[in-house]
């Protein structure tokens, strides 16, 4: 999710651990306490820092790869629907969107480090921003001709490039592009109390007004994602003069420490604070992501094992068998700290279980009056904390300081 | 009618300029970065002497030692697990946008319908203050204009501008008409040192352009940038008393300095207290500056500002120019923000630490302190106060006494706020001030930012604060440079 200001922030916080210097900039101590320690001089352990980074940029580009394909698919499917709408090619579509959700949600650890994916100029705010700006895009309650898609004559052509200019603009930021106005145009506002995702009709795309216009910017908004995965993918392919050679050219202890930076943030803060002790503190339905799918459970799930991706060094390809497998954090733990990667993977394990037991919708799940489900959820937050420590910690066992705030 | 979405691209662009990356420290062990991945490497720091890290503590306990980007945008160390979680949330609602009535997400909602920002971290950008001049044409979105009647009588209370209410909201919901734009335009002003250097201030004409073809009763505005947001509840516990103590209203000590509380009305408790935050100390507390910021700034209500700022004028123009009723966010009496969510962003403000002070044992910087106490900076620029915290007692140094004082015709805005005058202006606190380069990539002081860096902006105090400005221009060049740097480890 974008986070504006905050996601320039990626104040990439990771210092190289340095016993003199207690106050490098973007370093948070307290006078007197003492940084991370030294790494251990070993061969073997530098060996293996080379060979997870190594294995690492091949798993990003292999996940980002599927995220790509799997977003074809959803196009091929939407393409589809549009030249015949009914409802059952919308149906179509959405369990395809809902499929692409499940790779890219496990690219969420390859953030907050100023990668490709949010660096200056990355996608990221295209691609998964949120909330969605629903009446600036479409009809919604009470305001049957409001957003872009009724403003014939503001636009009177509904393009790729009307959309980019447009996206995150007035003010600050409206959020007009990405999955979740995908996911809008396919599902639509849901404003159902009780359990129930939203309920556009595919009528909206037949007879209703500017049907037409709606149509174009669904292919214009997939259209986008499309190329934005693509750039991704570029940006990790394997043997091109592109942001991972110099990852994985660069010293290993830096990107070691992007690597930690992204999954500590994803596990102690964007995921289990952002994304879900928000929502369950302020306690609204639709306090989630994936609203008008009721996806967000998915969300959650494919975010933690986002995480676990990076520990085992395994990228599973999306409704395959093939699994990719390598040097993972795990298996550098247990040369640097048997102990310390024990607990790490015990807390993984727990992770997993924990984030898979909250039951879907997630908007349910943290309603008020929904102890049971506030109890799961809370757990799950409890551990994906309880990991990013870890994280932290593994930071520190390698002579890397982590630092997991948004 | 102008779009509200025309591009508005300038917090990006502005982003985009302010990258850089708190990795450093410690070469010989850092290894190079790939210049793809890393814009700018940060200066590194020194490293503090044990004596020195109580005199960089400007927040007392609540001091961060942190120089780099995330410098303002760090909680108050509290081990407390619904701290964090209270702050969070607080932070959520502060750094995402805001969108339209009705969405989905229901606690997102209710924005507009006009409004200056989607998200306050729009215009406190990191916590700090976001840049108001990427370029003349482009100061919409981190100015603020506050507008009133043009009254001819003093002695009357300044009321809201009839057609366009108490601030100018340039942007609107889709089909909506923004308020207007502010135009600028900037005279260079030649001034000269006593030893002969000459420099360059440049004065801001401002002008509002209401957005309307009808002729718009005189208003009364002021211009203002968002301040960092940091050390907002350390300011908060000052005791009255204390900063009553340095009030002088009638300069009974014949200093030339009369400092003098605000005297404001607090919605809450439904009585007059004393203000103390905001460029006119106008706001009470942090909860009503919050609730305030929402209400003008991102339309969106809360209890103590339960209706939307649209004059009756303003309704009868959007029902004849759009032929319907102006959207006003949630039905009924329901805030847009309900006093839970209210009482998070608060605690988030309230809770921002203060980044502790860099090089407070450098020779310049020292030397610096004692200029800033030799020109009697001191006498309004207070350095430090105890305050009770729930940890016990604490020093804190924000350089503020929290006053009203007279700063002269040239940074007049001719617009009281409550007792503060058209010239005077309350003494901003000054921790913090050496980081917005860092953090925000500009170095804009002054209410209205005119102020280019931290020199000029003390060239332009005037008024009871004449005598130190002047001495200033009589100082050595190493003496002028000294107490900028002393300023810069604030």
């Amino acid at each position: 999710m974008l986070r504006p200001l905050i996601a320039l922030a990626f104040s990439l916080s990771i210092l190289a651990a340095c016993q003199s210097t207690p106050t490098a900039p973007g370093e948070v101590t307290t006078p007197g306490s003492s940084t991370a320690s030294s790494a251990p001089v070993s061969t073997e352990l530098e060996q293996l820092k080379t060979q997870f980074v190594q294995n690492y940029a091949q798993n990003v580009y292999l996940n980002y790869q599927d995220a790509y394909d799997h977003a074809v698919k959803l196009q091929t499917a939407i393409d589809a629907f549009l030249a015949a709408p009914d409802a059952a090619k919308l149906e179509e579509a959405k369990t395809l969107w809902l499929l692409a959700r499940n790779p890219y949600g496990q690219t969420e650890g390859y953030r907050f480090y100023e990668g490709p994916i949010d660096s200056e100029d990355g996608p990221e705010g295209q691609l998964n921003a949120w909330p969605m700006d629903e009446v600036y895009v479409d009809y919604v309650q009470g305001q049957s001709d409001a957003g872009i898609i009724n403003q014939v004559e503001a636009y009177p052509e509904i393009t790729v490039d009307l959309l980019k200019s447009l996206n995150e603009q007035g003010g600050d930021k409206n959020i007009s592009t990405g999955y979740h106005a995908i996911e809008f145009l396919l599902w639509g506002q849901d404003l159902s109390v009780d359990a129930g995702a939203g309920e556009r009709p595919f009528t909206d795309y037949t007879t209703a007004a500017n049907a037409e216009r709606r149509g174009a910017y669904l292919k214009a908004a997939t259209a986008l994602l499309v190329s934005d995965l693509q750039s991704l993918v570029e940006a990790w392919a394997p043997d091109q003069d592109n942001y991972r050679k110099s990852f994985v050219e660069t010293d290993a202890a830096v990107s070691l420490g992007r690597i930690l930076k992204g999954i500590g943030t994803l596990s102690a803060s964007e995921l289990s604070a952002e994304r879900m002790a928000t929502p369950l503190d302020i306690g609204d339905r639709e306090e989630e992501h994936s609203c008008f799918s009721d996806n967000t459970h998915n969300d959650i799930i494919y975010n933690a094992q986002s995480i676990r991706n990076v520990l085992t060094g395994e990228y599973k390809i999306t409704g395959s068998d093939d699994t990719h497998q390598g040097v993972g954090l795990l298996a550098l733990m247990e040369v640097a700290n048997a102990d310390l990667a024990e607990r790490l993977k015990a807390s993984s394990d727990k992770t997993l279980t924990l984030t898979q037991a909250i039951q879907a919708p997630f908007d349910q799940e943290i309603r008020p009056e929904n102890e049971a489900g506030k109890a799961r959820v809370l757990a799950a937050i409890q551990e994906l904390q309880a990991q990013g420590r870890l994280i932290v910690e593994a930071g520190q066992v390698l002579g890397i300081q982590v630092n997991t705030d948004l | 009618m102008k779009s509200p979405v025309q591009a508005y691209s300038r917090f990006w662009i502005y982003a985009a300029g302010v990258l850089t990356l708190s990795v450093s420290a410690c070469a010989p062990e850092v290894p190079p970065v790939p210049q793809s991945a890393l814009p700018s490497s940060a200066a590194p720091q020194e490293a503090l002497q044990a004596e020195d890290q109580t005199a960089a503590r400007s927040g007392g306990r609540a001091t961060v030692f942190d120089a780099g980007q995330e410098a303002f945008s760090h909680r108050i160390p509290n081990p407390d697990l619904q701290h964090r979680t209270q702050f969070f949330t607080g932070e959520s609602l502060f750094d995402q946008n805001w969108v339209a009535a009705p969405a989905s997400t229901v606690a997102r909602d209710g924005l507009g319908p006009v409004f200056n920002a989607r998200s306050c971290a729009a215009c406190h950008g990191k916590d700090g203050r976001s840049n108001p001049f990427l370029s003349e044409s482009e100061a919409d979105q981190a100015l603020l204009v506050r507008l009133s009647a043009d009254t001819s009588n003093p002695q009357q209370d300044q009321q809201p501008h009839a057609y366009f209410g108490g601030q100018l909201q340039p942007f609107a919901l889709p089909r909506l008409a923004g308020e207007g734009t502010l135009r600028m335009s900037w005279l260079p002003q030649q001034g000269t040192y006593a030893d002969g250097e000459t420099y360059t201030l440049m004065r801001p004409e401002f002008q509002v352009e209401f957005a309307t073809a009808e002729s718009v009763p005189s208003a009364l505005f002021s211009v203002r940038q968002s301040p960092q947001l940091v050390g907002l509840g350390l300011l908060e516990a000052i005791q009255e008393a204390d900063i009553l103590k340095h009030s002088d209203p009638d300069d009974q000590d014949g200093d030339g300095i009369s400092g003098r509380p605000n005297q404001v009305w607090d919605i809450a408790t439904q009585r007059t207290v004393q203000g103390r935050f905001g460029w006119k100390a106008n706001q009470p507390n942090v909860q009503q500056q919050v609730a305030g910021a929402f209400h003008g700034d991102l339309g969106i209500t809360t209890s103590l500002f339960p209706v939307e700022d649209i004059t009756p004028w303003q309704e009868a123009q959007q029902t004849k120019d759009f032929g319907g009723s102006v959207p006003n966010g949630k039905d009924g009496d329901i805030s847009e923000l309900p006093d839970r969510l209210l009482e998070r962003v608060t605690f988030y403000i309230q809770n921002l630490a203060v980044p502790a002070r860099r090089r407070v044992s450098a020779p310049n910087v020292q030397q610096g302190e004692r200029v800033f106490a030799q020109l009697k900076c001191q006498a309004c620029h207070v350095s430090s106060y105890r305050i009770q915290t729930d940890q016990g007692p604490d020093t804190i140094m924000p350089y503020t006494d929290l006053l009203l004082h007279d700063m002269g015709p040239d940074l007049a805005d001719g617009r009281p706020d409550f007792l503060a005058s058209g010239q005077e202006w309350r003494t901003p606190p000054l921790w913090g001030i050496g980081l917005i380069k860092t953090v925000n990539g500009h170095t804009r002081f002054l209410h209205d930012g005119r102020a280019r860096n931290l020199t000029e902006a003390v060239l332009w105090h005037g008024g009871e604060a004449r005598a130190s400005q002047q001495a200033f221009t009589r100082l050595s060049k190493t003496e002028r440079q000294a107490l900028i740097a002393f300023l810069e480890s604030l």
